[in-house]
């Protein structure tokens, strides 16, 4: 959980290309903003600072999936920062087969009125025209998600032309930069979805973390070189380098099903975490949630997550990913 | 910063932003400690509730003894600045009906305001007691002030009126994120309230 002075900075990443210094300028005119501010300046919406600033005021805590208002209000009631409106959960959606679809916008939006906290909701990789039905929707983060079928084998949307922010997942350090560039303003592991199994969520974060300390011990002279390893932009490697840690907030997902997952990847040093299918596929969710919650937050301190663990009923029957066959692996899908 | 010498800062470190406020003043020169747990308040002068969300953070205050243990503190002279989530923790009431807030500070305030994520914004605003240049304030699925109280002090307002930073002798809070730019001058301004144990900063 390391700080650096790019936290506090109101630049992008990509400071090369001058169109993008806040994403693209959104002037707020409608709603309240049109009211408000008539004979004041027009205010700045959807720029880079308040996209990545609200992953930022969700750290250290924990995002869940949920299907319907019901789970939306019990995972709000324990502390969740934010909820994933779906259809279903990853691991149904892997026992279902078939292709899976952005999620019903009635369902989404019925979870957007049942609760105070943010909405995300996923859009297929590439898919931008699901993502730009989420943002009119009013979605408060899009997770551009392989738990989905992708839409596009070779492009992901290009994320600077939304207000609404997204988060993407990554399974090393490159893959993260390249979505960054693509103007994700928040990054996650991609781990395996719907398994239980933290192996893979676990292999992401400390490759990400890894390359990350490895690139901070190289000279400069190697980082254009080491940017075309990765397949990362330049600009970004340089930036990782003189900051030791992502452009923006980076938290785990794919497989956390216990709160001592979670204290597990908040050790190695991720921002927060996401717990799809291991809450509502627990014996007890609400339990479940409230001690992943506490976890997270006191992940340091073995006595809590001992406390919060005792007596929580049955976690989600879990699947081990290492038996899988390729076509099995959601991480393998995004490039 | 004479002012601020030798007191000690805390951050409420249970969910949200509180290592971009440690960074904020680290950049000022306070090694700030985070709390987690009612016993690290001991010794403070003053307590930052960083941005994050209300209702995760209400739940974990209330889990960890800070209902009770903050009220105390505050009554014992520590300075409290919220921002954003930590405004409505702050609130005397809300005119959502839950989370319930600790009510250390006589506001009413509306969660959200100002809409959804895709309404969240930035703009530049006078703040009473800090000269120069305006702040640029940074609002993320923010609050406002929508009621205040005797002897609070509006800092801050948005062009109809309501309040987004408020002062009550040595609690503060803001709608707003000062932790998320390069301007320390709110952060300062919090530091020299700590500091100043008779409630006075020093213009």
């Amino acid at each position: 959980m390391a700080t650096n002075a790019r936290r506090t900075q109101s630049k992008p990443p990509i400071s090369t290309n001058g169109a993008r210094k806040n994403g693209v300028a959104h002037s707020a005119t409608k709603g309240v903003h049109g009211r408000l501010w008539k004979d004041s300046p027009k205010p700045e919406v959807g720029n880079w600072r308040v996209k990545s600033g609200l992953a930022q005021m969700l750290k250290g805590g924990v995002i869940m999936d949920v299907v319907t208002e019901e789970h939306a209000r019990i995972a709000e009631d324990a502390g969740a920062v934010a909820v994933m409106a779906l259809e279903r959960v990853p691991s149904d959606i892997r026992k279902d087969g078939g292709v899976a679809r952005m999620s019903d916008p009635e369902l989404i939006v019925r979870i957007m009125q049942s609760v105070t906290i943010p909405v995300m909701a996923k859009s297929r990789i590439g898919h931008f025209a699901e993502a730009q039905v989420l943002q009119a929707l009013g979605v408060d983060y899009c997770d551009e998600s392989e738990v989905l079928t992708p839409a596009d084998t070779e492009f992901h949307v290009n994320k600077w032309d939304f207000k609404m922010p997204f988060v993407c997942g990554c399974t090393n350090l490159g893959e993260a930069l390249r979505r960054i560039g693509e103007g994700a303003a928040m990054i996650r592991t991609k781990g395996e979805a719907g398994t239980g199994d933290v192996v893979q969520a676990v292999t992401h974060a400390r490759s990400v973390l890894g390359e990350i300390r490895r690139i901070q011990a190289m000279k400069e002279e190697e980082l254009m070189t080491e940017a075309k390893k990765l397949g990362a932009p330049y600009e970004l490697v340089l930036e990782v380098r003189r900051t030791g840690r992502l452009p923006v907030v980076n938290f785990a997902a794919g497989g956390i099903a216990t709160p001592a997952d979670a204290s597990l990847l908040m050790q190695i040093g991720v921002d927060g975490v996401f717990v799809g299918s291991g809450i509502f596929k627990s014996e007890n969710p609400a339990k479940m949630a409230a001690a992943i919650v506490k976890a997270t937050t006191h992940y340091k301190d073995p006595e809590v997550i001992a406390e919060v663990s005792k007596g929580l009923g049955g976690a989600m029957r879990g699947l081990d990913s290492s038996k899988f066959a390729p076509d099995q692996r959601l991480a393998v899908r995004g490039w | 910063m004479v002012a601020t010498g030798g007191s000690r800062i805390g951050v409420l470190a249970l969910q949200g932003d509180f290592a971009e406020h440690l960074a904020a003043l680290r950049s000022i020169g306070i090694e700030g400690e985070e709390v987690r747990k009612v016993s690290q308040l001991e010794g403070l002068d003053g307590l930052i509730i960083p941005g994050g969300e209300s209702t995760a953070i209400t739940k974990l205050m209330d889990a960890y003894s800070f209902r009770a243990a903050l009220p105390r503190a505050v009554a014992d002279g520590l300075a409290v600045w919220g921002t954003c989530a930590g405004m409505i923790v702050m609130a005397r009431s809300l005119t959502d009906p839950y989370p319930k807030p600790l009510g250390l500070l006589d506001i009413k305030v509306s969660r959200n305001w100002f809409g959804r994520q895709v309404d969240s914004f930035e703009s530049d605003f006078k703040f009473k007691g800090i000269r120069g240049k305006p702040i640029r304030a940074v609002f993320i699925r923010a609050p406002v002030v929508e009621e205040i109280g005797d002897g609070v002090e509006e800092l801050a307002v948005l062009p109809d009126g309501h309040a987004v930073a408020v002062r009550s002798g040595r609690l503060m809070a803001t709608a707003f994120h000062p932790e998320l730019t390069d301007d320390r001058r709110v952060h300062r301004y919090f530091a020299d309230l700590a500091a100043a144990k008779d409630g006075k900063t020093r213009d």
